[in-house]
C-alpha cells in the first residue's frame, strides 16, 4: 500500500528499521527474559536522532509531529516492543511540555530529551485511580516557594530510569477535575523515591515502577502551564499519544505475521510447506488485513493530528482499540500457526503474544475507549435531533 | 584536532568468484559497502573528533560510485569528504594508492592523526597504511586496539601483538591502522544523514591532485596481478565396498602405494 510518506519521513522509517534489525533484533530475547532495561539500544538510538523525532526544532529536535513518532515506534515494535514502549513512553513524558511549557522550561529541558540523555516518563494513574482517572489522590500544596507534593503513582512507564517526570497531582482538592496541575519532578528531588519495580507478563524490557512523593518540594518553576489545568492537559496528551500505542500494537502484528509466514513456509507437513493449506492460508490472509487496515487507521490518525485539527478523541481512540485488538488476535493466530514451535521460548511469537496484551490496557483500556467512542456517537445524534 | 580516515569501498562478499577468462571479479549482482575494518576506522576517527574537537575527513580512491560510500560516512559523524576518481588510478597497487593518498593528504594541509583500518577485505594486503606513513614521513602504528589518551601533541596508545598489548606512545602527527577490537561503530544519525545528502563532495583527479600520471594507477605500480583465482578443490573420497577384513586390505594396499607407511 503507498502511504505516500515524504523523504524525510521515509529516511526515518528506514533508519529505525536498520536500528530495530541491527541492534534490537539480536538481543530482544535476553532483555525478556532478564527483564533488562535496554540502556544500551537507547543509547544507540540516542547516537542516531531518533528522540530527535518529536521534539521541536528550536530545542534542538527534528520537528516531527505524530506521524513521524508512529513511524518509528512501528518499526521498533516490529522487533520488540518492550523497547519501542520505552522509546514511546520517553514521548509520552515530554509532549505536555512541548505542548503547554513555558519557553524557559523547554529550554532547560528539551535539548537533553532531544539528545536522549534524559528519558521522561508521564505519571497519572494511581492505585486508587486506573480508568477512573479523576480519583488521583496524589497532592501538590502550594508552599512558599513551590509545591508540596505527596502520593503514590503506580506502573508508571520508564520510572526509576526517567530523569524527567510529568506528574499529575491535584493543587486543589476542592475543584474536582479542575483541580489537578502538572508539575516537572528531576529524579533526586528530595522526597521522590521509586518504590515497587513491577514484573510482567510483557514488554519485561520496559521498566514499570511506583513514584513515591513525600514532602517532595517541586519548584513553582516547574508548574506546566496554569493551575487546575492538569486533566485537560491529560485527556489531550493522551488523545494525542494514542495513535502511538496503535503503531506499538500495529508494529508487533507485523513482526508476528512475518514471523509466521517464515515459519509455515518452511515447515512441511503432509509432504508440504502447511503455507500451502487452505486453511493455514486463511489465518494468514487474515492477519495481513488486519495489519494493513490498522496501519491504514493510524497513519490517517496521525496525520489528522498532525494537520491541526482540535478533535480527534473518537479517531484516535478507534486506531488505538483497533490496532490492539488487531495484535492481540494477529500474535494469538501467529502462535496457532506455528503451532508447538510457536509457542516456544526459542521462538518470538509467544513473547509477541505476551507484548501485544498491554496494548489492549494501558493508555486507555479499550472498554473505556469504546465508551469514549460511544458518547461522541451519541453527542452527534442528539446534535441532529 | 585534524583527523583523516581513509576508507575503501570493496564488494560485500567473503565468498569471491572470479571470471576465468579475465581473472577479474565478478561484480554482477554484488552490493558494494565500506571495508568492514573502515568502519572501525571512522568510528574512531568521530570518537576523537567527540573528545578532542576537530574534525573528521575522510578520503577514498575509487570508481564515482564510491561517492555514496562517502555520504554514509558523512551520515556516520565525518565532516568532509574527497573522492579520488580519475581512469589514470585503476590498476594501482598498494605503492601507487599510498602515493595517491599521500598526495591528497598533504593537498589537505594540515592533520594530526590519520586512521586506516589494518586491511581490507578484497585486497587484504594490508600494506597502503605503513606505506602511505613511510611516504609522510610521520609515525606509523598497526593493529591498534585502544587509544588511551591524546594530550600535547602526543598520543598513547595499545596495539594487539601476539598473545597480548603493546602501550606505545608517539608524537603527532602518525598513523594509525585499526583493529576490530577498538570499538563498536555506530549507526548513522538522522542529522547526519541529512547533512550527508546536502554535502558536496569534490572529486580531485590527477589535474587537481597535480601528479605525475606515470606515478598512479597500473603504471606507478610496481607490482601486477598476473592471475587470481579460487583454489580447486582436488579431494577424493574413495569408499570401499565388502567385508571388513577386505576393506582394511583394500586400505592398507592404498596407503602402502601411496608411498604412506
Amino acid at each position: 500500500m503507498e502511504y505516500f510518506l515524504n523523504d524525510k519521513q521515509k529516511m526515518i522509517k528506514s533508519l529505525a528499521r536498520r536500528i530495530a534489525e541491527e541492534r534490537i533484533l539480536p538481543g530482544r530475547t535476553e532483555l525478556d527474559e532478564r527483564e533488562e532495561f535496554p540502556w544500551a539500544i537507547l543509547k544507540d538510538m540516542a547516537d542516531a536522532d531518533l528522540f530527535r523525532v518529536f521534539v521541536p526544532e528550536e530545542y534542538e529536535g527534528l520537528g516531527g509531529g505524530c506521524f513521524e513518532l508512529c513511524l518509528v515506534v512501528e518499526e521498533l515494535a516490529r522487533a520488540c516492543s518492550g523497547v519501542a514502549v520505552s522509546y514511546a513512553a520517553s514521548a509520552l513524558g515530554s509532549f505536555t511540555l512541548v505542548d503547554y511549557g513555558s519557553d524557559a522550561q523547554k529550554q532547560k529541558y528539551l535539548p537533553s530529551i532531544a539528545s536522549g540523555k534524559s528519558l521522561t516518563a508521564f505519571a497519572l494513574t494511581e492505585p486508587t485511580a486506573g480508568s477512573d482517572a479523576l480519583a488521583i489522590k496524589t497532592t501538590a500544596e502550594k508552599v512558599e516557594g513551590g509545591y508540596l507534593l505527596n502520593g503514590t503513582k503506580q506502573f508508571i512507564t520508564n520510572g526509576g530510569d526517567a530523569e524527567i517526570y510529568t506528574v499529575i497531582a491535584l493543587t486543589d482538592k476542592t475543584r474536582g477535575p479542575r483541580g489537578a496541575s502538572a508539575l516537572l519532578v528531576e529524579k533526586g528531588t528530595p522526597g521522590f523515591s521509586f518504590g515497587k519495580k513491577e514484573k510482567k507478563m510483557g514488554i519485561r524490557a520496559s521498566s514499570t515502577c511506583e513514584l513515591v512523593f513525600r514532602n517532595c518540594l517541586v519548584p513553582e518553576e516547574n508548574l506546566i502551564g496554569k493551575p487546575g489545568r492538569g486533566f485537560l492537559m491529560t485527556m489531550n496528551l493522551l488523545d494525542q499519544s494514542r495513535p502511538g500505542v496503535g503503531s506499538q500494537a500495529l508494529g508487533l502484528a507485523q513482526g508476528a505475521l512475518e514471523a509466521a509466514v517464515d515459519y509455515t513456509e518452511q515447515r512441511a507437513q503432509f509432504g508440504h510447506p502447511i503455507i500451502s493449506l487452505p486453511v493455514v492460508q486463511d489465518i494468514l490472509a487474515d492477519m495481513a488485513i488486519q495489519v494493513e487496515a490498522a496501519r491504514a487507521l493510524i497513519y490517517a490518525t496521525a496525520r489528522t493530528i498532525d494537520s491541526g485539527a482540535t478533535n480527534y478523541t473518537e479517531n484516535s481512540a478507534m486506531a488505538k482499540v483497533f490496532a490492539s485488538d488487531a495484535a492481540m488476535k494477529i500474535t494469538t493466530d501467529a502462535v496457532q500457526v506455528c503451532g508447538g514451535a510457536g509457542y516456544m521460548k526459542d521462538y518470538p511469537l509467544e513473547k509477541m503474544m505476551r507484548d501485544a496484551k498491554i496494548t489492549q490496557i494501558y493508555e486507555g483500556s479499550n472498554q473505556v475507549l469504546r465508551n469514549a467512542i460511544a458518547v461522541h456517537l451519541r453527542k452527534r445524534k442528539a446534535k441532529t435531533e | 584536532m585534524n583527523i583523516v580516515v581513509c576508507l575503501k569501498q570493496v564488494p560485500g562478499i567473503t565468498d569471491v568468484k572470479i571470471d576465468p577468462e579475465t581473472n577479474t571479479l565478478i561484480r554482477q549482482g554484488i552490493k558494494n559497502i565500506i571495508n568492514p575494518l573502515d568502519t572501525y576506522a571512522l568510528e574512531e576517527g568521530v570518537r576523537i573528533k567527540e573528545r578532542c574537537g576537530g574534525k573528521v575527513t575522510v578520503i577514498s580512491m575509487g570508481p564515482p560510485q564510491a561517492e555514496e560510500m562517502l555520504r554514509e560516512a558523512i551520515s556516520q559523524g565525518a565532516d568532509e569528504a574527497v573522492l579520488l576518481s580519475d581512469r589514470a588510478f585503476a590498476g594501482a597497487d598498494t605503492w601507487a594508492t599510498a602515493y595517491t593518498l599521500a598526495v591528497t593528504i598533504n593537498k589537505l594541509g594540515q592533520y594530526d592523526i590519520i586512521i586506516c583500518g589494518r586491511q581490507t577485505l578484497d585486497g587484504d594486503t594490508g600494506q597502503v597504511g605503513p606505506e602511505l606513513a613511510e611516504m609522510l614521513g610521520i609515525p606509523f602504528i598497526a593493529y591498534v586496539s585502544q587509544i588511551e589518551e591524546i594530550v600535547k601533541g602526543q598520543m598513547r596508545i595499545q596495539r594487539m601483538v601476539e598473545g597480548g598489548h603493546e602501550i606505545i606512545q608517539s608524537p603527532l602527527p602518525a598513523l594509525i591502522t585499526v583493529v576490530k577490537e577498538i570499538n563498536m561503530p555506530r549507526l548513522p544519525s538522522l542529522r547526519g544523514i541529512a547533512k550527508s545528502q546536502s554535502a558536496v563532495i569534490p572529486t580531485w583527479t590527477i589535474q587537481e591532485l597535480g601528479i605525475d600520471p606515470g606515478r598512479v594507477g597500473l603504471s606507478g605500480s610496481f607490482t601486477r596481478v598476473i592471475k587470481v583465482f579460487s583454489p580447486q578443490r582436488t579431494s577424493q573420497a574413495e569408499i570401499f565396498q565388502g567385508e571388513l577384513e577386505s576393506q582394511v586390505d583394500c586400505l592398507v594396499d592404498k596407503l602402502k602405494n601411496a608411498g604412506l607407511t
